[in-house]
C-alpha cells in the first residue's frame, strides 16, 4: 500500500465554516442597506465620503501592514472600519475629515495597540470622536434627506431632529416633548409617514426616523435600513441579541420614564420607540457596541455593557450639552471592558452556591 | 410537545457525516497476517508483558498483566506465535512495548460457555471484568472493574448507558446496538447488578431513531427495567459530565466523578463487551470500529482483533478514493491523527478516519468574539485561558480552572480565528504541572 503524506496535528480535525475574513465581509455586507439608503436620500457626494473613508482606511492599514510581517489587508476589518466611519460622516463634510479620521482609526485607535484583535476602544468610534471634536462645525452640519429637502423651512434646513430638540430645550422652550417642539416649529415630515401617523396613532416624526427620512449622518439614519443588516447578523449568528437588546431597551426605558424630565413633564412622559430610531442609536446598538474586540466575550458580561451603554446614552442624550451620545458612552463602555471580561466569568458546569460555600469553610 | 432532553451550556453542532457508514453491517476482518498488541491501552500504568519471544499464545489468553490499580490486562487476540517484543508508537503517541504476533493458520473459536450471571455476586461479577480486560470503549478506556468498583460510603441509584456517539462520522456504537442490541442490553443488567443501580438509562442522540425504536423493542421484550432517552444532538454529549447533566439533570461539581452524583456511565460497547465477558467468558481482545472518512473507497464497520494494523483495515475496505490529508483514530473531535499506517488499533479505538483536505484558513488574532466562551461545556473561557498559556502564565492559567478543561474540541471547533486552542490547552496543562 503506498504511504500518502499524513498531516499531524492537535485535536479537534473538524472546523465550523466562519472565520475572520468571513465575518468582517458579512458585517460590511449587513450594514450595505443602511449605507445605499443613505446615498440614495443624500445624493452622490455621500458615496464620495464613504469611498474616501474605506480607501484611506485600507491604505493606512496596507502601508502599515507593509511594515509588519504579514498583510492583513483581506480580513475585511480596514474595509469594515472604513465604511463605518464613512456612515458616521455627515453627508457634506470636506474629504480631508474623513480620510483624517480613518486614518486615525486605523494608525492610533488600532495598530498602535497592536493591531486587529488588540485595541480598546472600537476604531471607527475612536475616528469619529477624534474628528468630531476637531471639526465641529463641518461634522454638524447635516443636509436634508431628498424626500424631505423640498418641504423643510429655511430655519431649520440641516438640523436632526435630536439635535433640534436640544437647541429649543436649552433655549428655555420647556412643556414639550421632542414630538411637540418639532411640530411647533414646523419640522415637516413625509406625505407617507403622516398617513401612516394616521392609522397608528405614532407620530409621525418617528415613522420618518424609522424610515430614515431625516437629516444625520449617512448610515445612521434608516433604522429599518440597520434593522434589516442586524437581523442578517443575528440570523447568520454572528453577533447574539445581548448587546443589541440590552442596549436599545435600557435607552427605550429610561427615555420613556425619565426622558420627559428635562422637558419639564416629570416621570413616564418619554418616548419609548422613537427614542430607538433617533440619532445614532440604531447603528450603535447593532454594529458598534457590537464590535467583538470591545465588547465583553461572556454573554453575562455582555448584558452589563449593553445596559451601561444604555445608561450613558440615555443620560448624554438629555442631560449633556452636546451630541454624540452613542459614540461616547459606546467609548466610555470600551473603558470598561476589561474590567467587565475580568470579574464577569461564566457559571462553571458543577458550580453550586453550597459547593462555593462548602469550600470557603474550608479555607477558612 | 415534551422537551427533548440535552444538556445545557455551550456545546456546537459539527454535521453528523455518519451516512458513510451508517448503513454498513458489521463484517468480521479476515485474520491479518499479523498482529501488533500494545500492552498499554488504557489509561493508567502499562500491563507487564507475561509471555516471551517465540512463545506460542491461544485466543483469549492473558499475556500482559496490570500493574497498579489503574491498569488492565491484555488478551492475545490471536492463536500464534510471538514474533517480537519491540516498542511502538500508537495513534495517541503513547510509545509502549507490544507483543508482535503471527497468527496461526486455524484459529480455535473460543469455548461459548453461557454462563449464568444473576447467581454470581457483584464481586464474582467484577472479579471476571478485571481478569478479562475490558475497558472502557468510548475511547477514554478507563479500565472497567475501577470504575465499576463502588466504594462503601457511595451509593449509586443510577446506571447511564452512553449510546450517544456525538463525535461526526463514528459509526461503531450505532452498529452494535442495532445489530448486538439484546447482547448489549444483558451486558447493560449485568453492569448494573455489579454497581447496585436500581435504575437504568440508555442515553441515544436523536440521529439513530432506529437505534432508540430497536433497543426500545428489546427492552419491552425482555421485560427489562431500562429506560431509553432519546437526546436532542449536540456536541459534546457523549462526555459523561454532558450525559448525566442531559438525562438525569445532574452536574458533577470539578475534579468530581459520576459516582459523586449517584451514577456510573459506561459505554454502549462496554456493555457489550462485559456481556461477552460474563457469559460467553471472551477476554476483550476485538472490537468494532467504523473505518470511514472522505477518503476511503468503501467505508464500513469492521470487527477486528485488537492490534490489527491499520493498512490491514484500510486494505480491507478498499484503500483510499482520494488522498487524505489526515488519519486518525477516534473521532474527529478529540480525536488523535497519525502519520503511520502500520499503527496498531487498540481497545479503545472506535473509528479510523480518512480526511480530505480542508480549506486552508489563516490564522489571526483573537477577535474577542466570545464564541469559545459560548461553547465551552464546562464554563472556562478558552480565550482567557489561551492568552495566558501563550504569554506562558501557567500558574494563572491553572488557577483559572485550566485543569477542568477536557479538550473536547467546541472552542477550537467555533474560534474564527482558527487559534489552536486545544492545543494550547494540552500543551499549558503539561507545563504547568511540571512548574508545580
Amino acid at each position: 500500500m503506498n504511504k500518502p503524506a499524513l498531516t499531524v496535528s492537535s485535536s479537534p480535525h473538524l472546523h465550523a465554516k466562519a472565520d475572520t475574513a468571513s465575518i468582517m465581509w458579512s458585517v460590511s455586507l449587513a450594514l450595505a442597506p443602511a449605507s445605499l439608503w443613505g446615498v440614495y436620500v443624500f445624493g452622490l457626494r455621500s458615496l464620495l465620503v464613504l469611498g474616501v473613508s474605506i480607501l484611506s482606511a485600507m491604505l493606512v492599514e496596507y502601508l502599515l501592514g507593509r511594515m509588519g510581517k504579514e498583510s492583513t489587508l483581506w480580513d475585511g476589518s480596514a474595509f469594515l472600519t472604513g465604511l463605518l466611519v464613512g456612515m458616521n460622516m455627515s453627508p457634506s463634510v470636506p474629504l480631508f475629515i474623513p480620510f483624517l479620521a480613518s486614518a486615525f482609526a486605523i494608525f492610533v485607535a488600532k495598530w498602535t495597540f497592536g493591531g486587529l484583535g488588540a485595541n480598546w476602544a472600537n476604531p471607527a468610534l475612536a475616528g469619529r470622536v477624534f474628528v468630531f471634536f476637531s471639526f465641529t462645525t463641518p461634522m454638524s452640519t447635516y443636509v436634508n434627506p431628498r424626500t424631505l429637502a423640498a418641504v423643510m423651512p429655511d430655519g431649520l434646513s440641516g438640523a436632526t431632529p435630536l439635535g433640534f430638540a436640544k437647541t429649543a430645550l436649552a433655549g428655555g422652550t420647556l412643556g414639550m416633548d421632542s414630538n411637540g417642539l418639532l411640530s411647533s416649529a414646523g419640522y415637516p415630515a413625509t406625505g407617507f409617514a403622516q398617513s401612516i401617523s394616521q392609522a397608528t396613532g405614532f407620530s409621525a416624526y418617528s415613522i420618518d426616523s424609522f424610515l430614515g427620512n431625516v437629516a444625520g449622518c449617512i448610515g445612521e439614519v434608516s433604522a429599518l435600513a440597520l434593522l434589516i443588516g442586524g437581523l442578517y447578523l443575528l440570523v447568520r449568528k454572528i453577533i447574539t441579541w445581548h448587546i443589541p437588546a440590552t442596549y436599545l431597551l435600557s435607552v427605550a426605558l429610561l427615555s420613556w420614564i425619565f426622558g420627559g424630565i428635562p422637558s419639564g413633564l416629570g416621570v413616564f412622559s418619554g418616548s419609548f420607540f422613537p427614542s430607538m430610531f433617533s440619532g445614532g442609536l440604531m447603528l450603535g446598538a447593532l454594529f458598534m457596541a457590537t464590535d467583538y474586540v470591545t465588547s465583553p466575550i461572556s454573554h453575562k458580561g455582555q448584558i452589563i455593557y449593553g445596559i451601561g451603554c444604555g445608561f450613558f446614552t440615555f443620560l448624554f442624550r438629555y442631560f449633556g450639552s452636546m451630541p454624540e451620545a452613542v459614540s461616547v458612552s459606546t467609548l466610555l463602555m470600551n473603558v470598561v471592558t476589561p474590567t467587565i471580561d475580568r470579574y464577569i466569568v461564566p457559571r462553571k458546569f458543577g458550580d453550586t452556591k453550597e459547593l462555593r460555600k462548602k469550600q470557603k469553610e474550608a479555607k477558612v | 410537545m415534551q422537551k427533548v432532553p440535552t444538556f445545557s451550556k455551550g456545546g456546537v453542532h459539527p454535521d453528523d457525516k455518519k451516512v458513510f457508514s451508517r448503513s454498513q453491517s458489521i463484517e468480521r476482518l479476515p485474520m491479518p497476517g499479523e498482529l501488533v498488541v500494545a500492552l498499554s491501552q488504557h489509561l493508567g500504568a502499562p500491563a507487564k508483558a507475561l509471555k516471551a519471544k517465540g512463545d506460542t499464545v491461544v485466543r483469549g489468553e492473558k499475556i500482559g498483566e496490570a500493574t497498579g490499580f489503574i491498569s488492565a490486562d491484555v488478551h492475545s487476540p490471536v492463536s500464534g506465535t510471538i514474533k517480537e517484543i519491540r516498542k511502538v508508537t500508537l495513534a495517541n503517541s503513547v510509545v509502549c512495548d507490544a507483543f508482535v504476533i503471527i497468527p496461526d493458520e486455524n484459529q480455535s473459536e473460543s469455548p461459548a460457555t453461557t454462563e449464568d450471571w444473576k447467581s454470581q455476586s457483584a464481586s464474582e461479577l467484577l472479579a471476571k471484568i478485571k481478569d478479562l480486560g475490558i475497558v472502557g470503549m468510548g475511547g477514554a478506556t478507563f479500565p472497567a472493574h475501577v470504575k465499576f468498583s463502588v466504594p462503601k460510603d457511595k451509593k449509586v441509584e443510577v446506571f447511564v448507558v452512553n449510546g450517544v456517539e456525538c463525535e461526526p462520522y463514528l459509526t461503531a456504537d450505532y452498529r452494535v446496538m442495532l445489530e448486538k442490541g439484546e447482547e448489549t442490553l444483558e451486558g447493560a443488567m449485568i453492569g448494573a447488578k455489579i454497581i447496585g443501580a436500581a435504575r437504568i438509562i440508555i442515553g441515544i442522540e436523536m440521529n439513530k431513531p432506529d437505534a432508540i425504536e430497536h433497543l426500545k423493542k428489546l427492552i419491552a421484550q425482555k421485560g427489562y427495567p431500562i429506560e431509553v432517552m432519546g437526546l436532542k444532538m449536540k456536541y459534546p454529549q457523549g462526555d459523561e459530565k454532558q450525559l448525566l447533566k442531559a438525562t438525569i439533570n445532574r452536574e458533577i461539581p470539578s475534579g468530581k466523578l459520576p459516582l459523586d452524583v449517584g451514577a456510573v456511565v459506561a459505554n454502549i460497547g462496554t456493555c457489550n463487551a462485559i456481556y461477552e465477558a460474563i457469559v460467553l467468558g471472551k477476554s476483550l481482545y476485538e472490537r468494532v470500529i467504523s473505518v470511514t472518512g472522505e477518503c476511503i473507497a468503501n467505508p464500513k464497520n469492521v470487527l477486528a482483533p485488537i492490534g490489527t494494523k491499520v493498512s490491514d483495515l484500510l486494505a480491507f475496505c478498499g484503500g483510499f478514493k482520494s488522498e487524505p490529508e489526515k488519519l486518525v483514530s477516534g473521532g474527529p473531535m478529540m480525536g488523535f491523527s497519525f502519520f503511520d499506517v502500520d499503527t496498531p488499533i487498540t481497545k479503545g479505538s472506535s473509528g479510523l478516519l480518512a480526511l480530505a483536505p480542508q480549506k486552508k484558513v489563516r490564522q489571526t488574532a483573537c477577535l474577542n468574539c466570545g464564541r469559545c466562551v459560548a461553547a465551552c461545556p464546562i464554563g472556562l473561557m478558552p480565550a482567557k485561558l489561551y492568552r495566558y498559556i501563550s504569554n506562558g502564565e501557567y500558574e494563572m492559567a491553572m488557577q483559572t480552572s485550566l485543569m477542568d478543561c477536557k479538550e473536547c474540541g467546541c472552542c477550537s471547533f467555533v474560534c474564527p480565528a482558527h487559534l489552536p486552542l486545544v492545543h494550547t490547552m494540552k500543551t499549558g496543562k503539561k507545563l504547568g504541572r511540571k512548574k508545580k
